[in-house]
């Protein structure tokens, strides 16, 4: 079995991270009721001896004695991560995967990457290869962070070259929070924009989720538990936001439910290598299936379904639907409508009581409706996963490659051209060594390219299947 | 003589599994319906075949199970040792840590090498357990990197050291849509590989098998599960123990060199599908009567529709190929003893242009794909380069031809 590390990185991301460090913990307790650490257990946590001082104290195998996150938590200030260690996550980490400044980035990726970076590189690699060392087979580093800011979005895709340089062969999945249009940080378009050059060309696979989309479903949500028409049988948690059973007791933040579907989000994605199933997904096959072309490694998650109905039984018709949720636009984590879309790939992650036959009908049935590039006129992929999310029979992660992620980079372009026109704010970039005007310029060609190749792709929707002429052979 | 299984990713493995468990259950089933002695040489011939004895008396599959990644050999190793009727040897496997992740070249270029010597070295000390072998058979399918890169990879090397030892390979054909997205181009792959390496194809469709699940078997909800079972079924039919004529106090020795000395007359012809009848709920069985002309008409009407019935159907001229007579080309294998739940059954292994049309398909969907040169980085990755898939596409751009011009 292969283990990942979990990078988090600036406030967004070690928000998330504890969220997901709260899910997983919550996960694995409700599967693994004997308290043995087993291989599941292993791919996110280590067993420590805490008796033991020093490096030592690692337990491989028998009863879970402590567990440790395989995290490193990074953050130019302090708050975030002093908060987690005074909450009840705190024995998860010790001081030995953590980097944190008191001063932060202010909001400025060039704070963030240039000078936090060089300052924190030797630091942040020590601890990179510590947690690797402590990993069997490492497989994969999931990196948080949101792009808007400074030093998630700056000091976070400044890793991801590093990571790449030092690790080639371990993959980089990123977790992305875009800015919404509202938002409060002026300087964030220049922030989004010099991060996303350094995805497109340092990560394996990005998942772009939007804060505006994560409300939209809180709200969506909280509508039907409330609205009183379902009462009877809907569950009053939802499968998505619910933390029940984990050890914060409530959410007393009003960002807390929206990082619990970004928790989600990573635990439904890796579900399927950690636990047995008839048709399991590595994370290798992710991007081995979705990424056609290395560039356009951007995938639009939807999770479903988004809240449970009591009832334990559930008709065809119920399972369908879930099936046709991932595919509306109101169940996408970034703003974006996949069916009227063009589909370069898509994977549906299942995990739970259904079967090899209701998945293929679904496909069969959703199959008219959505547009596929001609090249990949059957591009799905599927994992069966047996271990259902906690408190639930079934759920669904749809990934897509789909062009639909194209108007969120050119609204980005749009309102980094309209501060850039003006040089707002630009010397505060310009002043920190090492950045120059060339790499705005340079950022924005890069988006501008991505965007060129998803447009050519578009042009492509309404042609009709190409009929390539085959190799002709003699007889 | 014995047969040595090599099981590979997750797909090999599952069904790999359900076969042995047929093969035991149905050779110490008490519905044999055959005199004691008919049953008792029945058992001895399976065994022979399929199991070794060790001291306890627990019979071991004579497999060697092969995944990149550990989940599915443990369950695997796990249920047959708990089913307490027969297990795999105790060091007769090899995993890994980390599958090849979908990717044919990661399983064929990188795994295969680094590994092939251990998997070589198992699968030698299955060989040395058998008093005579008759050859190796080769669960896999071909939509993912480990069955199907390491498949073709080990195919290749067993060619090299038991040159004179048969191989035939079970592949799983992946359904149409729906598993892998670069199912096609790990298809071609594996494919080409295996028609210079293996002396025959035994292809099962999973599309095929899913119907069988729905239609026949009225399953509502299939599983992974279900699926494996029929094809557990329809393996276990042809290689149980029969006679090849009347009259015959012994079991037919060599299955596999039976099975290819009449079914492989050309080396542009290596690929064979398999129809089992009948094959039904249990519910449908408890009402059922079967007679022999009734399973050959129909058998005979899954072939190619429209002649009279009997064995005397499959007589016809018209049937085959104008270089073999039909007496060469049609052959009957009997035995007394019922297989599995049902009294009477037969099956049918064709090597007949049934399976080009699919052949055509993937070979067509793939060629698409590689006219964009879509997904070809994560080959040239790993050292398959644009000159290894051309050379793939002739190769099976030849076969589709030679089978279309029958």
């Amino acid at each position: 079995m292969t283990q990942s590390v979990v990078v988090q990185v600036g406030q967004c991301g070690n928000q998330i991270g504890c969220c997901f460090w709260d899910l997983a913990l919550r996960e694995h307790a409700a599967v693994n009721q004997k308290g043995i650490y087993d291989e599941a257990i292993s791919s996110f946590f280590r067993n420590v001896d805490t008796r033991v001082t020093g490096d030592g104290g690692t337990i491989s195998k028998g009863k879970i004695c402590s567990l440790k996150a395989r995290a490193v938590l990074i953050d130019m200030e302090e708050g975030v991560v002093n908060e987690i260690l005074q909450g009840p996550l705190r024995d998860v980490f010790d001081s030995k995967q953590l980097i944190t400044d008191i001063s932060g980035s202010g909001n400025n990726w060039a704070v963030g990457h240039k000078v936090f970076g060089s300052l924190y590189q030797e630091q942040t690699l020590e601890k990179l290869r510590k947690s690797a060392e402590h990993c069997d087979c490492l497989q994969c580093f999931f990196i948080i962070h949101s792009m808007g800011g400074g030093t998630g979005s700056g000091l976070g895709t400044f890793l991801l070259k590093v990571l790449e340089d030092e690790f080639p062969e371990v993959y980089r999945f990123v977790t992305s929070i875009y800015p919404s249009s509202e938002d409060d940080v002026i300087t964030s378009p220049y922030n989004s924009i010099l991060a996303m050059k350094e995805l497109n060309e340092h990560a394996d696979c990005v998942l772009p989720i939007d804060n505006q989309s994560l409300f939209d479903i809180i709200s969506k949500i909280d509508f039907v538990v409330n609205s009183g028409k379902l009462d009877t049988t809907v569950k009053p948690k939802s499968l998505v936001t619910s933390s029940a059973g984990a050890l914060k007791k409530q959410q007393k933040k009003p960002f807390d439910a929206m990082n619990n579907i970004v928790a989600n989000l990573l635990l439904n994605l890796t579900s399927s290598a950690r636990f047995e199933g008839s048709l399991n997904m590595d994370l290798n096959e992710i991007s081995m299936n979705l990424v056609p072309f290395p560039q356009l490694h951007y995938l639009v998650s939807s999770l479903t379904p988004l809240y449970t109905l009591a009832d334990v039984n559930i008709p065809p018709r119920r399972l369908d639907q879930m099936f046709s949720d991932a595919f509306s636009k109101d169940h996408q984590l970034i703003r974006a409508d996949p069916k009227h879309s063009l589909y370069l790939a898509c994977a549906l992650m299942v995990r739970g009581n259904v079967q090899i036959s209701d998945l293929r009908r679904n496909i069969e049935r959703l199959k008219p409706s959505l547009q596929f590039v001609s090249w990949n006129q059957e591009g799905w992929k599927t994992s069966l996963c047996s271990v259902p999310p906690v408190g639930h029979s079934h759920s669904l992660l749809a990934l897509a490659n789909n062009t639909c992620v194209k108007p969120t980079f050119m609204e980005l372009r749009e309102r980094f051209m309209r501060l850039y026109k003006k040089k707002a704010h630009l010397h505060h970039y310009l002043q920190v060594e090492g950045m120059e005007e060339s790499c705005f310029t340079e950022a924005v060609s890069s988006l501008s390219a991505l965007i060129q190749e998803y447009n050519q792709l578009d042009a492509t929707k309404s042609m009709p299947v190409p009929d390539i002429p085959r190799l002709s052979v003699a007889v | 003589m014995s047969i040595v299984t090599v099981q590979l990713g997750q797909c090999g493995n599952q069904i790999g599994f359900e076969v042995f468990d047929t093969l035991f259950s149905d050779s110490h089933s008490s519905q044999g319906l055959c005199s004691k002695r008919e049953n008792e040489a029945y058992q001895a011939s399976c065994k022979e075949r399929f199991f070794s004895e060790e001291e306890n008396g627990v019979p071991i599959a004579r497999a060697v199970l092969v995944d990149m990644e550990p989940k599915v050999i443990n369950q695997t190793l796990s249920k047959a040792a708990q089913s307490g009727r027969w297990k795999y040897g105790q060091h007769a496997y090899f995993c890994q840590k980390q599958g090849s992740g979908n990717n044919w070249a990661y399983g064929y270029s990188v795994h295969g090498p680094r590994h092939e010597e251990s998997i070589m070295n198992i699968i030698q000390k299955e060989v040395e357990k058998c008093d005579s072998l008759s050859g190796f058979f080769i669960i896999m399918s071909m939509a993912g990197g480990t069955g199907s890169g390491i498949g073709a990879f080990v195919t290749q090397n067993l060619q090299d050291q038991y040159a004179h030892s048969l191989k035939m390979n079970q592949i799983i054909w992946p359904y149409g849509t729906g598993e892998v997205i670069v199912q096609n181009y790990n298809s071609i792959l594996t494919l080409s590989h295996l028609y210079r390496s293996s002396d025959a194809l035994l292809v099962h469709e999973n599309d095929a098998v899913h119907k069988i699940c729905a239609k026949l078997m009225n399953i509502k909800q299939i599983s992974f599960s279900d699926i494996n079972q029929v094809l557990a079924h329809q393996l276990g039919s042809v290689f149980q123990p029969v006679y090849s004529a009347e009259g015959l106090f012994h079991y037919r020795r060599n299955p596999l060199g039976d099975l290819m000395e009449n079914l492989v007359p050309h080396p542009e012809f290596k690929m064979l599908s398999l129809r089992n009848i009948p094959q039904m709920s249990e519910n449908s069985l408890a009402y059922s009567t079967f007679t022999w002309a009734g399973l050959l008409k129909h058998l005979r009407q899954m072939l190619i529709s429209n002649a009279k019935m009997e064995e005397e159907g499959f007589k016809d001229p018209a049937l085959y190929t104008s270089w073999l007579q039909p007496v060469d080309a049609f052959n009957v294998w009997k035995t007394q003893r019922a297989f599995s739940k049902y009294e009477k059954s037969a099956s049918l292994v064709s090597n007949s242009q049934f399976l080009v049309k699919p052949l055509n398909m993937i070979v067509g969907k793939a060629w698409n794909m590689f006219a964009s040169k879509a997904y070809l980085h994560q080959y040239t990755k790993f050292g398959i380069e644009e000159e290894d898939f051309l050379d793939s596409f002739t190769l099976l751009e030849q076969v589709v031809a030679s089978y279309y011009n029958l």
